[in-house]
This record gives C-alpha cells, structure tokens and sequence, in this order.
C-alpha cells in the first residue's frame, strides 16, 4: 500500500511516494539516492543508519517513512557545506576515528548527537551523580557512543574526536 | 513484510475504536519492537495505528507528589527529567540501562513495557515458538536458554510439544523498575478507561503464551503514573549483562527502600517483571544485613528451575540474581548509612 | 637480501585520503551504486539441514504485480562450472545445510521483494542431518592438507616419551568458539548484465579482491574473465569473509543474466549471513607440554578437532603456531575434522594463528604455575634459535624484545602472585606471545603512467579500511622519489592491473611489490623528466621472494582483567600490545589495524559466541542483538607499539603485515589474566560471568 509524504532531507525539501512498509533508511537509500546512512543490520542492532531525526539522533532503520511524514532529517553528508567538515567530522578524520568507514556516518551523527545531549545535561548509565553535572570523560562518551557497533574496532580513536569536537565547540 | 494499511487517527479515542474493529490491527509507537518484527514476520498486522503523536509526550505532576509519563514520552526523556532522576533514581537508572540513546530517543513509556521477548526462536519464524504461533511447540526448551526463566516455570525441561509450555523472559529494563514502583498503568479501552497496577500488567504463560499482558484487544496505555514516596527512600537498578552497554540484562534487580520495606523486582528471570514478594515479606522490618537478605532470597528461590540446553545453560542466573540482589541492597543500605 | 627503499613518505602519519568521503559517507559502497531503475533481490533460504526441495510454490508470487523474477533450482539456468560446490547455487533441489539459497525474487521494490520471497512455500523431503562437532565422533578425518597448503600432522621425536619422563608436564583440552566475521557492510553487490556488450557483466561487490572475484564468477558462468568487471572502490569491512566470493554473488549474477540490461542489487541481511558469508570453525585443541624444572620444553604437542561442511572442506590450520612458536626437540601437530550438515567455515581474520594461539599461549600460563615461573621468562627461555618447524634461518625474530618492551610498559612487574582486590573488582595481569606469517603473493601488477604532471598507480587493489589508498601513494612515492602529493592511486576494478586477494596480511607486501617494480621501471624507461602519458608496468619481482628465511612477525600482548565480586562481570581496562612487524609505512593507519585486531581478539575473548543448535542445524542467536561483538564501552584503553625492525628478506618496503598479527594471543592474555586475578581458569571461550561465578566468594 503506498502512501505519499514529504521529508526534508539535509536542508532539501522532497515529495514521495512510499510503501507504507518501506522505512526511513530505505526511502533515503533507495528512494532519494542518500547513501549516507548505512544499512548494518535493519534490526536496530547496529547503530549504522544513525542520523538527525527532527533533530535528535535516531535509527531510521526502525522508522517507518510513513509515520514521520514531515519529517527533518540530517544525515552526515548534511552536517556541512560540501567541501567543509563538521567539527565532528574533523575530529574523526584527525583521529583515524574509522577504517573501513561504513560505520562511521551513523557514528558521526551520533556523536553530534551525544554532544547536544551533555549539553542538556542528559545523565547516561556511567553518570554516577544523576542530578550533578555531566562530563565529556572517556567513560561517558564510551557509553553515550556504544549504540554504534564499528567492528573495525575504531573504539579507542573514536572516543577522543567525540571529546575533541566537544572541547573544539 | 506483509503488506498493511497504516492509519493516524484524529485522537485516541479514534485510535482506540480503529483498532478496536479491526481482530488484526495493532499501535504503533515508537516502532523500535514493532517494525523489528513486521520485518521479522513475526507481527503480521493488516493494520497499523500509529499513536506516537496522540498520546501525552509530557511527564506531569499528579497532584498527590507523583509523576504521570504520557504514552508517548520518549525513553530518554523521562530518564532526563529532573524529578524522575531525583525522586526515582531506579527508573532513570533502569531506562539508561536499556538500549541505546539512539534507540531511547525512540522507545516510548507506552511502548517499552509492551515490547516482546527476545528468545532467539520467537524471533525466527523458521522454528517452532508457541508465543508466536500457538500449539507450535517451544524450541527454547533444551535449547539456546541463556536468557530464558527460571521463575515461574514449573520444570527443569518443561514438555517442549506442549501448547503451554513457554520459558521466554520479558526484556524491558523500565518494566523492572516500574514493577518495583508499584506503578499505575492508564488505559483506555474500547469500553472506557481504568487504570490498573503495572504489577498486573503482566502476565505468565499459563496455557496461553501467545498472551503477554492483560491488555484487551484494541487497549492503549495512555500514562504510566508513579505514587509518590515516602521521605528517605532509596532506590536503584543493578543490571548484570554480556557486555558493558547494549545488551539485554542476563539478570537486574530493581530496590526499592523505605522505612517500612524493601520493594524488589527482578529482571530477566521470568515471563514477567518478577516481584519477588516471598523476599519482600521476610525482610519487611529487618536491617537488611547480607546474611538476612541472602536467606529471604533462598527463600524467593526455592522454586526457581534452571533450565538446561545448549551453551551450559542457565542455571548460572539462580546464583547470580541472588548475588544481585544482596550486592545492591548492600550498596543502598551503605549509601544510606553514608 | 633486498636494497630496502630510502623511506621519505613512507613512515610518515598521513591522514587517509579517502577520509572526506567515509565521514561524510559519501564514499559509494556495493549496494549504493547509483544505477539507473535497479531491481531488488531477495533470497529464498532452507529451513531443513538436510535432505531436498520436493516443490516450490512459486506461480502465485510470479503473477504478482512488480514481480520481475522468481529463480528456484527447478527454473535457474544451468551454470558452466559447478566444481566448486558452495558456487553451484540453485542447481540441484538438494539441501546441504540449513539456510543454504534455495531461490531469489527480484521485484521492482525492496519490500516486495522480501514479501514474496519470504512468501514462498516450500515442500522438502526432510532427512536427518548430523551437525554437532564432538571430539569422540568415529568419522573424523584428516584432511590432505590444511589451509594455506601447511602439512596436515608433522610429527619429531617422541612427545609421549618426553610427557612421561619430564618435570613438569601440562595436558589439557581447549576450545575456541564458532565466530562470524561480522563486518558491518553485508555481502552486497550491485549487478548488470548486459548481453552484446564488450564486457557483458558487471559486478559492483564488496569484496577483498576484484581480481579474485572475477575469476571465480568468470569460472561459474563460463565466461572469459575479459567479460567481466568487477568494481570496488570501498569496502565495509570483510576481515576475511570477503576474500572469496560466497554463493550470494552467483546468486546476484544469476538474478542479473535473467533480467538482461536491468541492474539488480542485492545484500544479504544480517542474518542471512550467518548462514552464507563464512565463519571461524570452533576449534577443540588438546595440547601437550613437557618440560625441565627451569622451564625449557621438552615436548609440545597439539592435536586439533574442528568442523567443515560437507559441501566444502575448509581445513583451518590450527595447529601451525604451535610448530615455530617454541623450541623443543619433542614436537607434534595434528588436524582431524568432522564434515557436517553446516554451513561452510572460511577465512576469518587470522585463520589458524587466531584460535591457534590460543591452547599454547594458555597451556604456557598452566606450565609457568606449576613451574612458579614467570610467564614471560617462560617464554624467553624458549626461545629458538632457527625455525623449529622448517630449520631455516629467521629473516628477523624479536619476540623477545617485544615481551621485555611489553612488560617494562605495562608495568608487569607490579603483578603480584595472584588474587587482588580493588573494591568491589578482582584484578589480574596476563600475558600471551602473538604471531603473523609475512606472506606475499606471487602475481600482482600495478602501473605507472604520468599524466598532466603527476603520477598514476593504477592496481585492482582492495581498501576494507586496511589504509591502501593512503599507504600505496608513499610507497610509490619513495619508489619514485617524488613527493607522496604528486601521487595519485587507483584500486578496486578489474580495469586496473591484476591484483592478489586483501588477505593473509598480504596486500600491501605484495602490492607495494608491484607499484615498486613498476615504479622502477617508469624510471628506467622515462628517466625523471617523463612526459604526460608515459607509462610502465611492474609485476611482483619473482626473484626477491626470498625462500631461505622463514618470515613472520612477533608481537607480545599484556591485559589487566578485572572481574566483579559479586557478579563476575568482566572488564579489560587495559591491553598493551608490542609488535616486531618490520617496517611501518603509515603510523597512523597501521595503529589503526593494530588496535583493532587486538579489540577483535578482545571481543573474541568476552564476548563473541556463535550458538550454534545442533538440534536444527543453525546458529541460534544470529543476528548482531544477541551475537555480541565488543561496542565502545567495553573497550578502555588499548596500546599498540613497535619496534623499530628492519627486515631486508621480505620485500623493498621492509613491511611485514599488520592486519592480522593483532587479533593473535590476544584471547590467551587476558584469559591468563583471568586466572590472575580469580584463579578461576577457563579452557573454553569466550570467558562470560557465568564461568566465574562458581568461582566468586
Ligand atoms: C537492539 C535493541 C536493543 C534493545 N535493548 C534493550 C534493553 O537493553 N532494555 C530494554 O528495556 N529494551 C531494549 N530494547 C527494546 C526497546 O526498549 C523497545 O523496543 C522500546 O522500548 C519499545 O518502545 P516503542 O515505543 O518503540 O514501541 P513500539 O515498537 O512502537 O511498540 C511495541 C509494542 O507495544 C505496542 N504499543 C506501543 N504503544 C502502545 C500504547 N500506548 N498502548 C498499547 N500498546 C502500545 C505496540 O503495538 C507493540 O506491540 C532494545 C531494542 C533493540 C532494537
Ligand atoms: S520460550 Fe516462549 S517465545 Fe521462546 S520458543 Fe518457547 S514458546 Fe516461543
Ligand atoms: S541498520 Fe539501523 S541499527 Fe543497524
Ligand atoms: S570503520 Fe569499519 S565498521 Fe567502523
């Protein structure tokens, strides 16, 4: 069953038809042609497929299209003007915050997304005083950032350009 | 995925009557169960309401010192808000224990609770499951158990064939945590509202495992309330799994201490978020030294199976929960004393 | 010997060049080539582990709307070559294994695809399989060789005699896990076909080596290798599982030949690739060591059980470490399996050295106990002088050095005799000796042209994140003697110059080889004032492969494990690794590699677990929720150093490989430090907290 919505996706506005079936992940990849979100797992395991959902990161591989029609999407590709790196994106290139780089888009938006919630003073599972202030330590990037499975194991590198682009804002 | 038609009503009430009149139609809110298994083929609605917009996103003072969570507040929301972290600190616990922010950014307080077991077979429509397809058999039993019950199972290897048997863990962290709270769960259903204690929400398998809840068809948990508690209470969530983050909770333990008792709920031990009431009763009144927490737990035990299979088992638990539990009423009862 | 090149952009820590493209994640993977109107494939699995497809109700998805192509192995066309029998897909209704590809639907959509495909009834004629791998099992065999073409056995002096007569004697059984290579970018390809064409079929697949690819999918269909090409620019991770191809790409090219001029794509899901992308065979090892009150060996011996399918043989060769790690004039090695009704086991980062260093390294922590020997000094005593395997000469061996550096970093001397308490945690040291052979191929090809005032290395070379497009650049660069940014390279296509596979740690020794040879000869040719459209190739210089050494790589690892008192949680706060691995041409990236085959090993150690049912044949928690491999926050702090070590026997850079020497030991050290801190020993992996709460007080 189809259905038609609209998205904007990195700034740009889009009208589309979707199988009411079809999710977010897919209609960007296979619909609109933005490949910045990985595809790792479908299921939610993987963390791939990060992106800014109407600001907040987000799987959109458990998104369906049709429930976020109207819907604001930034995906890593949209975090900077072409030829420009977001902080973030700069922190992971200085780094070597990756390897093979298909999990790095969704790591990307996720650490954007991490540094905008110890901003607003998000506790997380290591916050040991959960009304005091929050930290950007090795220990709490470590965990805000472990919903983003990098099986080349960039682990050690990627914590430091989290906390990078977080001193650099 | 099978084909379905999607609807977002007007309001709840709608929402309530669509699904309602339709036997194969389900809610949707945050998607992150329920699209995992319309891929899965394991939830094959014909229709999907979505509810995320319609319920309240809000967490509200209730005018008797408690919270209410509307539906469709966020997992990390709640866990964010300041009087949940500072009067609940269990719940806020339990909800960053569970998933990851990505996902909690998702995951709503309607739909954490109602989310569905994790047993690798459930998952894969290729092998028997009488939770997902009656009368099919249980292919968990003997088999990859790690993460299945010990409580409120009646055998050590329950009779695979029969319709009834199920020996599926519920996997919500919040659930455990809202157990513990005595929490209140608003509903509306096709024939009003009523409000209902979380502790009820729940259900064994009986002969029916293919039932999770008490939940009628076609009704919506519009708010989770939590009552209010006494001055001094101390709560926590202790979560035991593989991994230091992104991992379903082998075992977890949610306290709650006050003056007049210890509320305990335990995690991934049963079909259910498991209040471990013979334990409550045999330390209400007592200073919760470890040795008088460890026999109220021997006591809660007793009738726990562990069941064998493949990968050793899990028998492994029985010890462990009881380990839990005496570590972290010893870590409250210390911070309290501190 | 070698004139080893004078290194100018070699060693230097450049940024990788394809780093723009991966943060933004514009770098276009299989799957996401932009194609004109593709189609989707979805494929049709068994659910039996044996037996055969009697019927497949195919007529109701065929007449769908959308449905563009049903393929079974009643109706797929009859491939050129099925020698190879993981290839020979849809070509016979027998069912080998649970999960094996049974058919594909390709449909104008994703979901449609996957609707019908997942739709399909199938009739079986279901027989009894046999899938469960047990050491007692009658019909274990030896097979002619193992991978790599090392000797099945080999067998000096007399191991028994030594375990009766000697002062000290270790025996005990090992087991390493089922493991799945896991990268996160699925099996994925993106096919055409289109009849007439000079090159009628293209494959854009993730995979380690175009070269390779082409020539295994140009021997199925029965195509000349010229007419076919196949692209890979970047690939999400492979670690091995993408060194061949495995039966989805015929499947893809199949999907694409029915459906002329039309581009299909497919990818596995996550789940499917527990049953058809390869895995690391559990391995069940029982070593034997015997030795003199001060430690030195007498005998070592390891005798190896492990799985393959009945489809396919894929032999690991576990016990090969244990022939060159130690000195000892008593010594045995055997490799015995059991061919199953499962799916076929391949190359997983490290194969044989992974799981292999594995019962040694432990066996050597049992013997340092009952010897009360520290188990370095234990090793440094065994150190031998030429290769105990083969007598020849090492073309440079500096275990020792790394196990001294190692420790002097770690601070092994703080390790107390055992059981210490920190708070709520039991804190231990361990440590474990790592390996790597340096390999190299024996064809490859690059050229060199100069084109409008800079120099092109063209070569069909594979970047799984191992760094080529950064670190083949320098190497052309010193080989040129010009500046790395006059540099260009281009790898991942079959229109490139012939290259070997991205595996055994290989690809930039062999590689490099050839842009070398090639570079030289540009040189030769055009002198240093060349002009635009110059151009020489190199092949692999045959005649430096030197025979007379035998040429590894040697690291030390060193892990603190902390394991919780009350709940046996386990925790790995730091992991120090020293590697002799010659020399390193791009600091960064090779950091990089280090670190993570030493969290790899890590998750290996903690976590990573196959399930496998032998009751139906398949992996139990396949998928990557309850298949856990390590995420951030069970990784802490992770060091990897170096020794600087030149090595003029392997090749002109020097280099030996790094991908996989890190992923070696690492288990072995921290469940050494396991046993420290707890003395709880586990023999089995991985070490989860339920193997240490019996042990907890
Ligand atoms: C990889 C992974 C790891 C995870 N790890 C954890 C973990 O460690 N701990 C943990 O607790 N959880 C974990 N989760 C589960 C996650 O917390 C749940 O999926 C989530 O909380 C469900 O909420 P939702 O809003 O997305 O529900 P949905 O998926 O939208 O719905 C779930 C179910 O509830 C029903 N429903 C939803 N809202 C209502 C309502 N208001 N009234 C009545 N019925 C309703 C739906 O019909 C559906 O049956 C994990 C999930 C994934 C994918
Ligand atoms: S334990 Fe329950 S959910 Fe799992 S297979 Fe058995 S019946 Fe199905
Ligand atoms: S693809 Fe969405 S989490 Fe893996
Ligand atoms: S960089 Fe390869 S998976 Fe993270």
């Amino acid at each position: 069953m189809d259905a038609e919505i609209s998205l904007r996706v990195d700034g740009e506005s889009h009208r589309l038809t979707v199988d009411t079936r079809t999710t977010l992940l897919d209609a960007l990849r296979e619909r609109l042609g933005n490949t910045s979100p990985k595809k790792g797992c479908d299921h939610g395991q993987c963390g791939a497929c990060t992106v800014l959902l109407d600001g907040r990161r987000s799987l959109i591989c458990l998104a369906l299209a049709v429930a976020h029609d109207g819907a604001e999407i930034t995906t890593a590709d949209g975090l900077a003007p072409a030829g420009e790196l977001h902080p973030v994106q700069q922190a992971f290139l200085e780094q070597d915050a990756f390897q093979c780089g298909y999990c790095t888009p969704g790591q990307v938006c996720s650490a954007v997304g991490v540094l905008d919630e110890v901003d607003r003073g998000w506790p997380s599972h290591v916050t040991e005083d959960l009304t005091g202030d929050v930290e950007l330590s090795h220990d709490e990037v470590a965990e805000r950032m472990s919903g983003n499975l990098c099986r080349c194991a960039a682990y050690v590198n990627i914590v430091p350009a989290v906390q990078q682009a977080g001193g650099a804002r | 995925m099978k084909p379905f038609s999607y609807a977002r009503p007007g309001d709840v009430a709608e929402a309530v009557r669509e699904v309602a009149a339709e036997p194969n139609a389900v809610f949707l809110a945050g998607g992150t169960n329920l699209v995992d298994h319309l891929k899965l083929g394991v939830a094959t609605p014909d229709l999907v309401v979505d509810v995320r917009t319609l319920t309240s996103q809000e967490v509200t003072d209730l005018p008797d010192g408690g919270l209410r969570l509307g539906a469709a507040s966020t997992n990390s929301e709640v866990a964010a808000d300041r009087r949940v972290r500072e009067r609940y600190p269990v719940l806020a616990q339990a909800l960053l224990a569970g998933a990851t922010g990505q996902l909690r950014n998702a995951a709503t307080t309607g739909g954490n609770p109602l989310q569905r077991t994790r047993c690798v077979y459930f998952q894969d429509v290729t092998t028997p499951c009488n939770k997902r397809e009656p009368g099919s058999g249980c292919s968990a039993v003997g088999g990859y158990t790690r993460y299945h019950a010990v409580l409120g199972v009646d055998a050590a290897l329950p009779d695979p064939d029969a319709p009834g048997t199920c020996i599926a863990t519920h996997p919500s962290d919040m659930a455990v945590a809202l157990a513990a709270l005595d929490a209140q769960v608003q509903v509306l259903g096709p024939s009003g509202a009523r409000t209902l204690p979380f502790t009820d929400l729940h259900r064994l398998p009986g002969d029916d495992p293919a039932t999770d809840t008490t939940l009628g068809h076609g009704e919506l948990i519009t708010a989770i309330d939590l009552p209010p508690l006494p001055a001094g209470t101390r709560s926590a969530y202790r979560k035991v799994r593989d991994r230091a983050s992104y991992a379903f909770a082998l075992v977890s333990v949610a306290a709650v201490v006050t003056d007049d008792g210890v509320r305990l709920a335990l995690g991934g031990v049963a079909h259910t978020p498991w209040r471990a009431t013979r334990a409550e009763e045999l330390l209400r009144g007592r200073a919760l030294t470890d040795d008088v927490v460890r026999a109220a737990m021997d006591a809660e035990l007793a009738a726990a199976q562990p069941q064998p299979g493949i990968d050793g088992g899990n028998g492994f638990k029985i010890p462990l929960v009881h380990r839990t539990v005496v570590a972290t009423l010893r870590q409250l009862t210390t911070e309290a004393q501190a | 010997m070698t004139d080893l090149l004078e290194p100018r952009a070699i060693g230097q820590a450049l940024v990788r060049r394809d780093g723009e493209q991966k943060v933004r994640g514009t770098a276009t993977y299989a799957y996401e080539t932009p194609v004109e109107n593709p189609a989707f494939c979805h494929p049709v699995q068994a659910t039996i582990a044996r037996g055969r497809v009697t019927a497949m109700d195919t007529a109701a998805a065929e007449a769908l709307d959308g449905v563009l192509a049903v393929l079974t192995p009643f109706n797929a066309e009859r491939l050129a070559s099925t020698d190879d029998a993981e290839y020979a897909v849809l070509q016979s209704p027998e069912v080998a294994f649970r999960g094996q590809l049974i058919g594909v639907v390709v449909a104008e959509t994703s979901e449609l695809a996957r609707e019908v495909a997942d739709g399909i009834t199938v009739a079986y004629a279901e027989q009894p399989h046999d899938s469960e791998l047990r050491t007692d099992r009658p019909d274990l065999y030896a097979p002619e060789q193992v991978n790599a073409g090392h000797p099945t056995d080999t067998s000096e002096g007399d191991v028994e005699a030594a375990m009766r007569s000697a002062e000290v004697t270790v025996d005990h059984t090992y087991e390493t896990q089922m493991l799945h290579n896991n990268p996160i970018e699925p099996h994925a390809t993106t096919a055409l076909w289109e009849p007439g064409a000079d090159v009628p079929l293209t494959l854009w697949d993730s995979t380690q080596g175009v070269h390779p690819d082409r020539a295994a999918v140009s021997e199925v269909f029965g195509l000349d290798e010229q007419q076919v090409r196949v692209v890979c620019p970047y690939v999400g991770g492979g670690f091995g599982s993408k060194g061949n191809p495995h039966a989805n790409v015929m499947l893809v090219a199949m999907a694409a030949r029915a459906l002329p001029g039309r581009p299909v794509k497919l990818a596995l899901t996550r789940q499917q690739m527990f049953f058809l992308a390869g895995y690391r065979t559990p391995t069940i090892q029982r070593l034997q060591l015997a030795a003199d009150r001060r430690g030195r060996l007498q005998a070592i011996a390891i005798d190896v059980v492990e799985q393959t399918s009945k489809v396919k043989e894929f032999a690991e060769q576990t016990g090969v470490p244990t022939r060159m790690m130690y000195a000892s004039p008593n010594r045995r090695s055997t490799h015995r399996l059991a061919a199953l009704d499962v799916p076929i086991p391949s190359w997983m980062r490290a194969p044989g050295e992974c799981p292999g260093m594995f019962g040694p390294e432990v066996a050597l922590d049992e013997l340092a106990e009952e010897l009360g020997m520290d188990p370095v000094q234990l090793r440094i005593v065994n150190e031998p002088d030429v290769d105990p395997d083969t007598g020849k000469p090492w073309s440079s061996r500096h275990l020792v050095e790394c196990l001294r550096e190692g420790a002097q970093r770690f601070g092994w001397s703080d390790r107390g005799p055992g059981r210490r308490r920190e708070g709520d945690w039991f804190v231990g040291y361990g440590v474990a000796s790592s390996v790597y052979p340096t390999m190299r191929q024996a064809t490859s090809t690059a050229n060199v042209r100069f084109e409008r005032g800079r120099y092109v290395a063209e070569i069909g070379a594979a970047d799984l994140g191992t760094g080529a497009w950064t670190v083949l650049p320098q190497i052309a660069a010193d080989a040129l003697g010009v500046d790395v940014a006059d540099v260009e390279v281009r790898i991942g296509d079959t229109r490139y110059p012939t290259a070997s596979v991205a595996g055994g740690s290989s690809g930039t020794n062999t590689w490099g080889s050839a842009v070398s040879v090639a570079a030289r000869e540009f040189r030769d040719k055009f002198g240093t004032d060349p002009h635009d459209g110059d151009e020489a190739s190199g092949d692999v210089d045959q005649a430096a492969m030197d025979e007379d050494h035998a040429a590894y790589a040697f690291g030390a690892q060193f892990a603190e494990v902390r394991v919780h008192a009350d709940t046996g949680e386990l925790r790995v706060p730091r992991l120090t690794g020293v590697f002799a691995c010659g020399r390193i041409i791009n600091p960064r990236t090779a950091r990089s590699q280090l670190i993570g085959g030493m969290t790899m090993g890590m998750s290996m150690a903690l976590h990573e677990n196959s399930v496998f049912d032998p009751r139906i044949g398949q992996v139990a928690n396949h998928d990557l929720a309850e298949y856990h491999i390590s995420v951030n926050a069970d990784v802490q702090q992770i060091e990897a150093h170096w020794l600087d070590e030149h090595d003029p026997y392997v090749n002109v850079m020097g280099s030996k490989g790094i991908g996989e020497i890190g992923i070696t030991g690492t288990a072995a050290a921290v469940v050494n430090a396991v046993h420290h801190a707890t003395g709880v020993r586990v023999r089995s992996l991985p070490v989860t907290l339920d193997k240490m709460v019996p042990g907890l007080p």
